[in-house]
């Protein structure tokens, strides 16, 4: 527990470091943030003018589709400010950052992690939260203890979830430095996945975002346990329940990937 | 236990390899795998509290070696032990007890002034407070960080960060030190403050010292011993002083004569190799000179052409030196 409390501090201070510095640049920084809500806008605008010409998706209704996507873009944001900087993970290889990470006294995945902290990511958690409490006034939803809690706790199995897939995913740039697009692919690719009902989606995606990449769990089956709707898959009703063991899994998966990986770290340079 | 911890050496290095795969354009679309040995059985001990220059050309392993030993790479055979650790396998506890410095890469946080770079650090390394202030202070007064203490790291000099770096890595009192080119690209006075600094520390501390360096003054000043890499193999381990009397002095006069015939008999130098007419003798700088010897040749065989050589391994010393 010592040691978690001693991270957990050491975290807070460099990410308070990156955070000051970001600010210093006070007028940059609001833009930035600006920029990124605006452009988290455009993702809603297209479900919303999907539903002008269709009235249901997928038997979802475009209230039903909000909570998914309320659901989906704040785990996304928190994620994305979390670990979204793994984009320049390639960088830090090649500029040899990592090298130096590799000779501080504390895991190596942690350090990459806390580098740093974008605020600016921050809008598409705000904007997913404004979508989430419009979605909640539109919806009539049996509230239950288990379903006021299953909101926060689906949240943060989302961020765990995208942040497991983003860092196993990363650890391509061991082998391949310049496989960043092909990553971002998958991150924003995901992103688009998990805000619609799994329902619209052809069997072989579905396939692929339950087993393999289980980003279905980061909003899908959490939703359909709040709205208390069958599951029109027909798969198991357990599955609505199982998104922290999913979580706890993707993470166990994610860091067992990145330590294998750092094994054939090969560093830049002679 | 510290006893016997004491008497152990600080780096121990037995047969250790390292094999990168790297593509190769093979025609115009295709890419053939290659391996490359970039350090091809290396042994060598270093014993705790003495200063090792660890030098080579260019692409000869150095630098592999050295993140090896610091936990950044994983070797592809052999044996690494470093302060009696694995470094591979025990790269967060061997960090506790090492001190790195890259002398082309930026390891302080950029936006941050030194001294908030060392207060991360005083946690990272959970350094005890007294101990902290007291290596602060002293480090402070040998490399006079006093004035650029509160500036960000992004503005400060080369010579400027570089004892910042310093200061960095030896915070947290290390037993062994790594140093990449620690004074590439530093003034002559900046050199010289972080030489003395090295030297103080190693005999006030009994800190050991992996040197890899370009410039031959530090060798000068600090290194008691040499090891000299090229090709992934070691081709030198000695003092300097050795290595200056056994190659350093050494040169080779080629001469193609008109005829073959027996050994030239020559006072001073000695027949190494003879290949038809074409004979290869060895001498001694400082005994004669290459007229010397090629009017004494001269006096016995007509000579058609003829070349001086310098041994290999000053070659690569002299490579060493040039680039200083």
């Amino acid at each position: 527990m010592g040691e978690a409390r001693s991270l957990l501090r050491i975290y807070v201070l460099l990410v308070g470091a990156r955070a000051r510095a970001q600010l210093e640049y006070r007028a940059s920084a609001v833009l930035q943030l600006v920029g990124t809500t605006l452009i988290a806008m455009l993702d809603l605008a297209a479900i919303l003018i999907l539903f002008d010409n269709v009235p249901r998706l997928g038997d979802w209704s475009v209230a039903e589709v909000a909570l998914l996507y309320g659901i989906a873009s704040i785990s996304f944001g928190f994620a994305d400010l979390l670990v979204g900087h793994l984009d320049l993970f390639p960088e830090m290889i090649r500029d040899g950052t990592f090298d130096g990470i590799l000779t501080r006294p504390l895991p190596s995945l942690f350090q990459v992690v806390a580098s740093d902290f974008s605020l600016r990511r921050v809008g598409k958690a705000l904007q997913g939260v404004a979508v989430l409490i419009v979605a909640l006034t539109q919806l009539d939803i049996d509230w239950t203890l288990g379903r006021v809690l299953a909101l926060p706790l689906a949240v943060v199995c989302g961020v765990v979830i995208y942040a497991g897939v983003w860092i196993a995913l990363a650890t391509i740039a061991f082998w391949i430095v310049d496989a960043i697009e092909f990553v971002n692919a998958f991150t924003y690719g995901g992103n688009f996945l998990s805000q619609y009902p799994l329902t619209i989606f052809g069997r072989w995606l579905r396939g692929l975002v339950i087993f393999v990449i289980p980003l279905g769990f980061v909003a899908y089956f959490p939703a359909l346990y709040v709205l208390d709707r069958p599951d029109e898959l027909g798969l198991p009703e357990a599955l609505r329940y199982v998104s922290p063991l999913v979580a706890v899994a993707v993470a166990l998966v994610a860091h067992l990937v990145w330590t294998n990986a750092v094994r054939h770290y090969r560093s830049a340079g002679g | 236990m510290a006893e016997l911890s004491h008497r152990e050496s600080a780096i121990e290095l037995e047969d250790v390899r390292k094999e990168f795969a790297v593509r190769v354009k093979a025609g115009r679309l295709r890419r053939e795998r290659k391996r490359v040995q970039a350090v091809d059985g290396i042994s060598f001990t270093i014993e705790r509290g003495s200063i090792v220059g660890y030098l080579g050309p260019n692409g000869a392993g150095k630098s592999t070696t050295v993140k090896m030993l610091t936990g950044i790479l994983v070797p592809s055979g052999g044996r690494i032990r470093v302060a009696g650790l694995d470094p591979s396998r025990q790269r967060v506890e061997l960090a506790r007890r090492i001190g790195v410095v890259f002398g082309q890469r930026v390891q302080l946080w950029w936006d941050l002034p030194l001294r908030d770079s060392f207060e991360l650090l005083r946690h990272m390394y959970r350094i005890p407070l007294d101990r902290y202030r007291a290596n602060l202070e002293r480090f402070s007064d040998v490399l006079s960080l006093g004035p650029f203490l509160d500036t960000p790291v992004r503005q400060l000099s080369l010579g400027q960060r570089m004892r910042g770096e310093l200061t960095a890595s030896l915070l947290h009192d290390p037993e062994i030190v790594f140093l990449d080119e620690p004074t590439i690209g530093l003034d002559i006075v900046a050199k010289a403050a972080v030489r003395e600094f090295l030297a103080e520390m190693n005999r006030e501390r009994g800190v050991t010292v992996l040197l890899t360096t370009h410039d031959l003054a530090d060798i000068e000043r600090l290194c008691s011993r040499l090891i000299v890499v090229d090709h992934g193999h070691v081709i030198w381990d000695g003092g300097l002083d050795e290595l200056k009397r056994r190659y350093g002095q050494e040169r080779v006069l080629v001469v193609d004569l008109e005829e073959s015939g027996p050994a030239l008999e020559v006072p001073g130098a000695r027949v190494i190799k003879i290949d038809g007419p074409r004979q290869w003798l060895a001498f001694r700088r400082d005994e004669t000179s290459a007229a010397e010897l090629t009017a004494a040749v001269a006096a016995q065989a007509r000579i058609l052409d003829l070349a001086i050589e310098e041994t290999e391994i000053e070659e690569i010393v002299r490579g060493i030196y040039a680039a200083g």
